[in-house]
């Protein structure tokens, strides 16, 4: 009991790591959201008159959609006229490398040891299409994974250089009509990423980004869009931090994936946007839609994530099974303490014979925190043969935080292998004793045991996200020695 | 001949202080020495060996223990271990996830660090894990399985004797270490103790049976009995508690 007392007090008083503001001066649309709100976005971002229709008809449906309350997060109502819509770093000219990129911005990188100079030095082991704020200033390596016709860069630079591209696939994952957050991203998104690994390519290295909320009361709505055509294979990361501040910061992304005959998609995310302090004053609202669809025979996806920031989490990463023999599965970490609220999991939709998907949950929850994990495994009747595992796992850190496991499983095809599995525990103070009598100390017992909990998520991970990963569950159990 | 331990009249109990367990304990412990405690179940053994480690359930009352000439009740569970204190526990616990060469890594690298050594990378430490666990018969699967999970009740206890060859304690307390074996695992287990002893370091070996001192022959034997040694001998007197059971000796 002693010992759990003390470790609480201290993820009560852990502070955020990465709490600094960077004085760039941001270009910002004046507040509050209207149709010339959005005109604006789209004409400062010199968009064609297809997306701009279709930002308006988003926003006008947006307009008769109502927030969905279902979930298991409190929260006071969001005004979204007190919002900033739109924000750029200002920067005269666009720059051509790494030397012409703003002092300040690439010092934010270093303290968030985001070495971009090294990265690049090092020759092509991962491309950074690091996004700041909402418009994306650095694009490395892009001409080598060109050479194999690889399309990596920002949306905004898609939509100019590869309409077509853009045109035929966006928003045929997650519609506008999807949800409330995911019809407001359509209508007002900024930038974000996009991907095409064209046919028969298998990607050589991991394509990676990093996101960074910034500017104030700037809601982020990015947008990242990721083809993989027939037979090919890509990587892709993302990783965020954000600073301190006392604004609730709104976050509502769209990922969409479209994945094709054989081809195959990883996509691993570390989040650690601000949660609040310790008493749940301010941090980041993460509303996020992630979907990928597996489209094509033999189509595989996988989510990875480790989720550590945010106030409010509300994210679904979901595979839609639609070619016969694709694959989906789901590997989730959520660590949440002080008052961190997180709703997340995943669906996955058989649509397809033989499709198969599996779900491990691990959810770490500590201080007054409540963290639900949410999953639907939904067969359709055509899915033949369709078999899905599930493991939701628990661990509660002290007597004052919250767990809740809500699987829902709707079935139509007698053929379907289904397995559910959900655990509960603690860390004792058997384990806690044991590792301190071996000269452990107490925080890095409880990293250990963390990390242990979860490794067969992390293991998922790609090596050198793995090794950051890692790190970040010990940072967010910092500070817990008594 | 150093003094490893003194503990001088002793009162302790639970940490609520709701019930006292050890009840004016005297027991010098030198250097090159291996005691052994003998007492009826629930006389508070394990209490003394947990007061030890520093376990938070029980907290002293009166009294005080030096170890090595440090107070020892002041040290943090971390910090009596790194100085050399080892428990072989009664029943290891399972720490899922965490494979048995990770821990034992971090447990040897937190002795190195406390003593002002460079800590181990992965290939230094491995080089020596697999060469102490080969002296114990200790398998290089076992290392690689997470620590005491699914262990047979010799598997733990050999690997407790493990963790005790590497850390190289000055005192090794074992707790009922004979519990849950069959005569081989004691066997193994014995040896392996008894490889590690020598002239610098001490064992305290806490058992209710003739087993195990058997295999570790004891410089002195205590009786223990409600919270304080109520004889001391050599080890004719754990012969003399086989023959005649604990109540001869709590009638006198």
């Amino acid at each position: 009991m002693t010992q759990k007392t003390e470790l609480l007090d201290e993820l009560e008083k852990q502070k955020y790591k990465y709490g600094f503001v960077t004085d760039i001066e941001a270009d910002t649309v004046s507040v509050g959201l209207n149709e010339e709100i959005i005109r604006l976005i789209s004409a400062k971002k010199n968009e064609p008159q297809w997306l701009l229709d279709w930002r308006l008809k988003a926003y006008r449906y947006w307009l008769s959609m109502t927030e969905p309350t279902w979930a298991k997060l409190s929260f006071e109502p969001i005004n979204y006229q007190s919002l900033h819509y739109y924000a750029a770093p200002v920067q005269k000219v666009k720059p051509k490398s790494l030397d012409e990129v703003d002092k300040n911005l690439l010092e934010t990188y270093n303290k968030l040891g985001i070495p971009l100079k090294e990265q690049e030095a090092l020759a092509g082991v991962v491309a950074v299409d690091a996004v700041f704020d909402s418009v994306s200033v650095a694009t490395t390596y892009r001409a080598r994974l060109a050479e194999k016709g690889i399309i990596f860069c920002s949306i905004s630079e898609a939509i100019k250089e590869h309409p077509d591209l853009v045109r035929k696939y966006l928003g045929t994952v997650v519609p506008y009509t999807d949800n409330f957050y995911a019809c407001l991203n359509s209508a007002v998104f900024t930038d974000g990423s996009f991907v095409f690994i064209p046919k028969g390519v298998h990607c050589p290295m991991e394509l990676s980004t990093y996101f960074r909320i910034n500017a104030k009361n700037t809601g982020q709505f990015e947008r990242t869009l990721i083809i993989a055509e027939d037979d090919s294979y890509v990587s892709y990361l993302e990783g965020c931090t954000a600073p301190q501040r006392d604004e609730n910061q709104l976050h509502a992304a769209i990922v969409e994936i479209v994945v094709l005959n054989n081809a195959e998609v990883k996509y691993s995310t570390v989040q650690n946007w601000y949660p609040g302090d310790e008493y749940g004053n301010g941090g980041v609202y993460n509303f996020v839609t992630k979907r990928a669809a597996c489209r094509g025979v033999n189509a595989k996806v996988s989510w990875t994530q480790v989720e550590t920031g945010s106030a409010i989490t509300w994210k679904y990463p979901s595979c839609i099974l639609q070619g016969d023999n694709s694959v989906g599965e789901f590997y989730s970490v959520a660590i949440t303490h002080h008052y961190q609220q997180a709703d997340t999991g995943t669906k996955m939709i058989h649509l397809g014979k033989n499709t198969r998907s599996k779900i491990i949950s691990k959810g770490i929850s500590a201080g007054h925190s409540n963290q639900t994990y949410r999953g639907l495994v939904d067969i359709s009747a055509n899915a033949d043969n369709a078999r899905n595992f599930s493991q939701c796992d628990s661990l509660l850190i002290g007597t004052n935080c919250g767990s809740h496991t809500v699987p829902y499983v709707r079935n139509r095809n007698k053929s379907a292998i289904l397995e559910h599995e959900a655990t509960t525990s603690k860390i004792s103070d058997e384990q806690l004793f044991y590792c301190k009598q071996r000269g452990i100390d107490e925080e890095t017992a409880v990293g250990l045991i963390v990390n242990g909990f979860c490794k067969e998520v992390m293991q998922n991970l790609p090596m050198e996200f793995a090794i950051e990963a890692a790190k970040l569950i010990n940072i967010s159990l910092e500070g817990s020695v008594g | 001949m150093e003094k490893i331990l003194e503990i001088n009249n002793l009162f302790a109990g639970t940490y609520d202080g709701t019930k006292e367990i050890i009840k004016g304990l005297n027991l010098t412990i030198n250097s090159g020495e291996i005691h052994a405690i003998m007492g009826p179940n629930g006389a508070g053994k394990s209490t003394l060996a947990y007061l030890l480690a520093g376990k938070k359930d029980y907290a002293p009352t009166a009294g005080q223990i030096q170890f090595c000439g440090e107070n020892l009740l002041t040290m943090k569970p971390e910090e009596r271990a790194n100085a050399g204190i080892f428990l072989s526990m009664q029943y290891p616990v399972a720490i899922p996830g965490v494979s048995t060469s990770n821990f034992l890594k971090h447990a040897l690298n937190a002795k190195r660090k406390y003593q002002g050594l460079n800590e181990l990378d992965a290939a230094d430490f491995l080089k020596i894990l697999r060469n102490t666990a080969k002296e114990l018969g200790v398998s290089p699967e076992m290392l690689k399985r997470e620590i005491n999970v699914g262990f047979s009740g010799g598997e733990k206890k050999r690997l407790e004797v493990l963790q005790m060859k590497l850390l190289e304690p000055k005192l090794a307390v074992l707790d009922e270490t004979d519990s849950g074996l069959d005569i081989d695992a004691l066997r193994t287990v014995a040896q392996g103790v008894n490889d590690l002893h020598n002239q610098n370091n001490a064992l305290l070996i806490i058992t209710h049976h003739l087993d195990l001192l058997n295999l570790i022959k004891p410089d002195f034997v205590h009786i223990y009995a409600d919270g304080h040694i109520i004889r001391s001998g050599s080890k004719e007197l754990a012969i003399e508690l086989e023959q005649n059971g604990y109540k001869s000796f709590l009638e006198a």
